[in-house]
C-alpha cells in the first residue's frame, strides 16, 4: 500500500505533461517519464517503508506514530465519509480566494511601485517594515479585528501572499534591461506603450516566480490559521484529531496537506514555464 | 548649410558628476561645441578614442538626451526627442528576448502604427534583405551574435527611417562575421540611399565603410578632422590591400595616436576622473571591451589603447538601475 505516497507525484507529473503539450512524441516521453518517476520517488518510497516498519518493530511508539497503512486506512475512511472532501474544500476555497485576491491587488500595485519612482520612495520604508513582520504574528490582530470567521482567514492568506508577489513584481519591473528601454524609446514609444510592450513582458517571469512562492505560502499560513477557531478545513482537522487522540486522522490530514502543496506548486511551476520559455531556455543553456 | 541632412551646430554636452570619495561633485564635458554636417544619403563614420563622446553624439542625434548647448538639426529642424525618422542600431542588439526574430522586426512597425496586414510582408521582406528568411520564428537566444545584429538592422530598416544611427554595431562580432556584415551594410546602403552615421573603434572598418570619416579628439570631444575617403574603384578584389586604403588608414591612425597620447597625459596625474558607475553609458559595454586593447601598430587597424580606459568600463551592474525608469 505505498500507492498513496505516489499519488501526489503522479498527479503532479500528469499535470506537468498536460501543460507542456508536444503530442507527437508522447509514447517515448511517457516511457522516459516512467523511469524518471521511479527515480524521483525512490526517496519517498523509502520514507513510506520506514514509516510502515518502524512503529511495527517498536522503534517508535505506535500510538504517536502509527504505521503508514493504518494512517492510510484512516485516510480512506475520511474520504468515504465525505469529511475529507469537506475539509479540503474549505481549505482550498480559503487559500485560493486569498491567493487570487493577492494576485489581483499585488501585481498592479507592484507594477505601479516599480515603475513610478516617487511612489517607491514613499512606500519602501513601509514595505520593509511589513515584509519583515511574520504573517502568523499578525494572526491575533486579524482575528481581533475581523473576527473568527472566513474573513480573517482569507485576509491572512491575502496578506501573506501579497509580499512575494509584490516584491517580485517590483523587482521584475526594475530589472528590465535599460538597453531595451532605450531601444524602445528610440522608436518613439510613449510611456504607456513602453510599459505594455517592454516592461510588462520582461517582468512576467519574475512576477510568476512571486505567484508560485505565494501559492506555497497560501497553504502554509492557512493551515496555521485554521487551527484557531475554525469549524472546517485541514488545519482544523489536524488540530481536532490530535485533540481527540485520533492520531491516524491527524496524519491523514498532514499527508493531504503535503499532497495539495505539491500539486499546487507543480501546477504553478508548469504555468510559470509556459510564460517564460524565452528565459528558461537561456538559463538552461 | 541647408544642404545638410544632419547638422550638429556647436553642440555641447556636460554630465553632472556626483561627489565621490576621490573627486568632488562637478561636471564632465563630454562634447565641446561640436560642429559637423552630414549630407543626405551619406555614409559618415565617426572614430575617436574611447570616452571621447561618440555615443553621446549619437544619443543627441537620436533624441535620447538633450544638448547642454547648441542644437542638433535634422532636415533643418531641431531634434526635440526620439522619432521614427531616425533608427538606432545598438552594439548590444537590444532585441526583445521574448519575441521571435519576426516579432522583433515587427516591433518598430507596431510603434509606427503600420496596420497588421501590411506588417507581415514588410517583416518578411526585411528578414530576407538581411539573409534571415529561414529564422523568422527563432528567439534571440537561438541566434548567433551576427544573426542578432542582422535582426536589429532589419528592425531599424523595416520602419524605414531616413537616417540610420549605428553605435559600434559590429564590435562584438568575430572578424569574418564583421566583414560579411560590413559588405551587407554597404549593399543595403547603396540600395536604400539612407543617410548612415556609423560609430566604430576600428580604423579599417572606418576606411572600408565611410565616404567620410570624422575623427574626434579625446575628451572633451570635438571634431578634429573630417577625412574624405577615396578608394577609387571599390570593386577591387581586396580593397584593404590597395595603396589608397593604406594611405587613409595611416592618416587616421596618426590623427588618433596624437589624441590617445593627449588622453594619456591628461588622465595620468588626475587618476580616474569620472565617478565609476555613474555613467549610464557604461552599462551597455558590460562585457565587450574586445578590441579596445588590441594591436597598436598601424597594421593592427585598431585605435591605440589608452591605459586605464578599460578599467573605467568595468561597469557595475548597479549602474543599470539608474536608467530602469524613464518616467
Ligand atoms: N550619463 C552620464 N553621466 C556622466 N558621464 C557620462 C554619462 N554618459 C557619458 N558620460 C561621460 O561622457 C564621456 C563620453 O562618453 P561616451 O559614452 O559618449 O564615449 P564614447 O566615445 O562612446 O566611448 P566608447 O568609444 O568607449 O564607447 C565619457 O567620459 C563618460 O564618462
Ligand atoms: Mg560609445
Amino acid at each position: 500500500m505505498v500507492d498513496i505516497a505516489e499519488r501526489p507525484r503522479l498527479a503532479a507529473t500528469a499535470a506537468a505533461t498536460a501543460a507542456t503539450d508536444a503530442a507527437p512524441r508522447l509514447p517515448r516521453r511517457l516511457l522516459g517519464l516512467g523511469g524518471r518517476v521511479l527515480h524521483r520517488t525512490a526517496a519517498l518510497l523509502t520514507l513510506a517503508l520506514v514509516w510502515e516498519t518502524a512503529p511495527r518493530l517498536g522503534l517508535v511508539d505506535r500510538v504517536f506514530l502509527p504505521p503508514l497503512s493504518e494512517v492510510l486506512l484512516g485516510w480512506t475512511a475520511l474520504l468515504r465519509s465525505g469529511q475529507l472532501a469537506e475539509h479540503v474544500g474549505a481549505s482550498l476555497t480559503r487559500s485560493l480566494t486569498g491567493l487570487g485576491l493577492a494576485v489581483l491587488t499585488a501585481i498592479p500595485l507592484g507594477l505601479l511601485i516599480g515603475w513610478y519612482r516617487p511612489l517607491a520612495e514613499l512606500l519602501s520604508p513601509l514595505l520593509e517594515v511589513f515584509r519583515n513582520t511574520a504573517a502568523l504574528a499578525l494572526l491575533p490582530v486579524f482575528v481581533l479585528i475581523l473576527g473568527l470567521g472566513e474573513t480573517s482567514k482569507i485576509a491572512l492568506v491575502l496578506y501573506a501572499c501579497s509580499w512575494p508577489i509584490l516584491l517580485n513584481t517590483i523587482a521584475g519591473v526594475k530589472g528590465v534591461d535599460p538597453l531595451l528601454i532605450r531601444s524602445a524609446r528610440s522608436m518613439g514609444l510613449n510611456h504607456l506603450r513602453l510599459f505594455q510592450k517592454v516592461i510588462l513582458p520582461a517582468a512576467v517571469p519574475t512576477i510568476f516566480t512571486g505567484v508560485r512562492l505565494a501559492g506555497a505560502y497560501s497553504i502554509l499560513v492557512l493551515v496555521a490559521a485554521e487551527m484557531v477557531g475554525a469549524k472546517a478545513g485541514l488545519g482544523y482537522l489536524i488540530n481536532y484529531a490530535q485533540y481527540n487522540f485520533a492520531i491516524p486522522d491527524m496524519y491523514a490530514g498532514i499527508i493531504t496537506i503535503s499532497a495539495i502543496g505539491l500539486v499546487v506548486n507543480q501546477l504553478l511551476v508548469a504555468v510559470e514555464r509556459r510564460f517564460s520559455t524565452w528565459r528558461v531556455d537561456v538559463s538552461a543553456s | 548649410m541647408s544642404t545638410n541632412k544632419i547638422l550638429f551646430d556647436r553642440v555641447s554636452k556636460t554630465f553632472p558628476v556626483r561627489a565621490s570619495r576621490r573627486s568632488q561633485a562637478g561636471a564632465v564635458t563630454a562634447l565641446d561645441r561640436v560642429t559637423l554636417g552630414v549630407r543626405d544619403g551619406e555614409f559618415l563614420v565617426v572614430v575617436g578614442p574611447s570616452g571621447c563622446g561618440k555615443s553621446t553624439l549619437l544619443d543627441l542625434l537620436g533624441g535620447l538626451s538633450k544638448p547642454s548647448g547648441g542644437q542638433v538639426l535634422v532636415d533643418g529642424e531641431a531634434v526635440v526627442g526620439p522619432g521614427l525618422d531616425r533608427g538606432i542600431v545598438f552594439q548590444q542588439y537590444a532585441l526583445l528576448p521574448w519575441r521571435t526574430a519576426a516579432g522583433n522586426v515587427a516591433f518598430g512597425l507596431e510603434a509606427k502604427g503600420v496596420p497588421r496586414a501590411e506588417r507581415a510582408d514588410l517583416v518578411a521582406y526585411h528578414l530576407e534583405l538581411v539573409g534571415l528568411s529561414g529564422f523568422a520564428d527563432r528567439h534571440p537566444h537561438e541566434l548567433s551574435g551576427g544573426m542578432k545584429q542582422r535582426v536589429a538592422i532589419a528592425r531599424s530598416l523595416a520602419y524605414d527611417p531616413d537616417i540610420l544611427l549605428m553605435d559600434e554595431p559590429f564590435a562584438a562580432l568575430d572578424a569574418q562575421t564583421r566583414d560579411s556584415l560590413q559588405d551587407e551594410l554597404v549593399r543595403i546602403w547603396q540600395a536604400t540611399g539612407k543617410t548612415i552615421v556609423f560609430i566604430t573603434h576600428g580604423i579599417d572598418e572606418a576606411v572600408h565603410l565611410g565616404q567620410r570619416v570624422a575623427v574626434m579628439t579625446s575628451r572633451p570631444g570635438r571634431i578634429k578632422q573630417v577625412i574624405d575617403i577615396d578608394l577609387g574603384d571599390r570593386a577591387v578584389e581586396d580593397v584593404r590591400s590597395t595603396d589608397a586604403f593604406r594611405h587613409h588608414r595611416h592618416q587616421i591612425w596618426t590623427l588618433l595616436r596624437d589624441e590617445v597620447r593627449a588622453a594619456q597625459s591628461a588622465e595620468r596625474p588626475a587618476a580616474p576622473a569620472p565617478a565609476p558607475g555613474r555613467s549610464r553609458r557604461w552599462a551597455r559595454y558590460g562585457t565587450s571591451t574586445v578590441g579596445r586593447t588590441a594591436g597598436t601598430g598601424p597594421d593592427g587597424g585598431r585605435i591605440p589603447a589608452v591605459p586605464g580606459a578599460d578599467a573605467d568600463r568595468a561597469a557595475p551592474a548597479v549602474a543599470r538601475h539608474e536608467e530602469a525608469r524613464v518616467g
